[in-house]
């Protein structure tokens, strides 16, 4: 599985990170995590704003903090 | 897409249908102006209608947003529809009293009606970059 956390750096982008993180931890899911700063690379996922959090190049939450239940739930559909 | 982190939040996605008709290029031109004041983002419909996941989960999650139509047909909200994005706040330019037709010189007067249908929607006061505030499009997380 791959992830990618979108967004430039701020405090919530770093708690959309560490979210991932631990639902990666609990559900025991392996994947490759990478964070996306660049804005013309980010502007490449049609976003409207970050943090956004992209699974396996499906876009699932944009422009806020993803709650963890619901990360645990894209990790293992 | 938003330059600014967290930029999303407090903003208004605005979708034009940007149609083949006079109504349809006002939605257009209004989007851009109301864009360029302030008001909210003009966003990709196209996207959307293409069901490219970063677009129509953009559409579902946003706060705030309003669909510009030319005429009863109804492009932009169908497309919604299609992709499973409520609607939210609405405006047809032919409930405006415009006549559609197939006259692209578009009028001044004609594009301000259709901002202040906008506004009106949107509950938005005056253009922020009229009224001498910062656009919303500056927000950002602390």
């Amino acid at each position: 599985m791959e992830i990618k956390i979108l967004g430039p750096g701020c405090p919530k982008c770093k708690q959309t990170s560490q979210i991932v993180a631990e639902a990666l931890s609990e559900t025991g899911v392996e994947a490759t995590v990478e964070k996306v700063t660049g804005v013309m690379d980010i502007a490449g996922y049609g976003v409207f704003g970050t943090p956004a959090v992209v699974i396996d190049g499906d876009v699932k939450c944009v422009g806020k903090i993803p709650k963890k239940e619901d990360v645990k739930s894209w990790l293992t559909k | 897409m938003a330059e600014n982190c967290c930029a999303s939040q407090g903003n208004i996605m605005i979708l034009a249908c940007s149609g083949g008709s006079n109504v349809g290029q006002l939605s257009n031109q209004a989007a851009i102006e109301l864009t360029r004041e302030g008001v909210g983002k003009i966003f990709c419909l196209a996207g959307i209608g293409g069901n490219l996941s970063g677009f129509v989960q953009s559409a579902k999650d946003i706060d705030q947003m309003v669909t510009i139509d030319g005429c009863k047909v109804g492009c932009a909200k169908a497309i919604l529809e299609q992709a499973g994005v409520p609607l939210k706040d609405y405006v047809v330019i032919t409930d405006l009293g415009i006549e559609k037709d197939k006259n692209f010189s578009l009028k001044a007067e004609e594009i301000a009606r259709v901002k202040s249908a906008v506004l009106d929607a949107c509950g938005t006061g005056a253009p922020a970059a009229a009224a001498g505030q910062a656009p919303k499009t500056i927000g950002c997380c602390g």
